[in-house]
């Protein structure tokens, strides 16, 4: 399975090109294998999924500013 | 002065705000605003049973934004030495491991629920580096996807993500240091 292994820096890459643009499966994969495994990327993953959440939101706040 | 005029002066600082943000050029936001008033005040009749003049005018400014980054296509995606600088090097060591690990946000409501949390994320997207910070409303407030942000700055595909990737990177940074990572979040929580 040594061609889905990538690194913390490699999945943080893939991770935030998923906001961007459809990652192809392999790409899926290996993101899902090393977050099974990382003690430290999930919670990377969790801001990412935190900022997808939010950003809606703000354009919903910056346009009712006065 | 008709009352109609005077309401879109009114509005005037605040499309100026907007455009200022998107497009990080004083001349250009200036000329995109006064082009939406003009097409505001050509047609009023187009705004007729819409709800919020606000609404109507950030839909015709959103265009004129466009326009604008078209004509100036090859300046506005010209990086800074800040665009340029590696953020995954800070973060990353040579193996390709974590510095410093990422931290537990929290529950996203929490943080969503709170206007202040929006306050310090606008502020960290005015902080982003000239070409990231208009890549990034692109993407994110004007809504486009990346095959036409390519299109309209000329530039490949593989350069958009690159900047995309920093922009995010460093908004992910700037929040954790102005928000999560300070006493702001406890302190709502009791």
């Amino acid at each position: 399975m040594k061609f889905l292994q990538r690194n913390c820096r490699q999945v943080t890459e893939l991770v935030l090109a998923g906001e961007d643009r459809r990652l192809g499966l392999v790409e899926r994969w290996a993101v899902r294998a090393h977050l099974k495994v990382c003690g430290a990327c999930p919670a990377f993953n969790r801001q990412v999924a935190l900022m997808r959440q939010a950003l809606p939101r703000w354009r919903a706040y910056r346009e009712s500013q006065e | 002065m008709t009352e109609f005029a005077q309401s879109l002066q009114a509005l005037r600082p605040q499309l100026l705000r907007f455009a200022r943000a998107q497009l990080r050029n004083e001349a250009w936001a200036e000329d995109a605003v006064s082009e939406t008033v003009l097409a505001a005040l050509a047609k009023p009749q187009a705004f007729a049973g819409q709800s919020q003049l606000k609404t109507w005018l950030i839909g015709i400014l959103k265009h004129k934004l466009i326009d604008q980054i078209r004509r100036n296509s090859r300046e506005v995606s010209v990086t800074t030495g800040e665009d340029d600088e590696d953020i995954d090097g800070q973060l990353f060591d040579s193996s390709g491991a974590w510095r410093d690990n990422p931290a537990e946000w929290g529950d996203p409501e929490a943080a969503c629920g709170r206007r202040e949390f929006f306050e310090v994320l606008e502020v960290c997207v005015d902080k982003l580096p000239g070409v990231q910070g208009r890549v990034f409303m692109m993407r994110e407030w004007l809504e486009l996807d990346s095959g036409e942000i390519c299109k309209e700055l000329g530039i490949t595909a593989t350069n958009l993500w690159v900047l995309l990737h920093r922009a995010r990177l460093r908004l992910q940074m700037c929040l954790q240091e102005r928000w999560f990572g300070t006493g702001a979040v406890r302190a709502v929580a009791r």
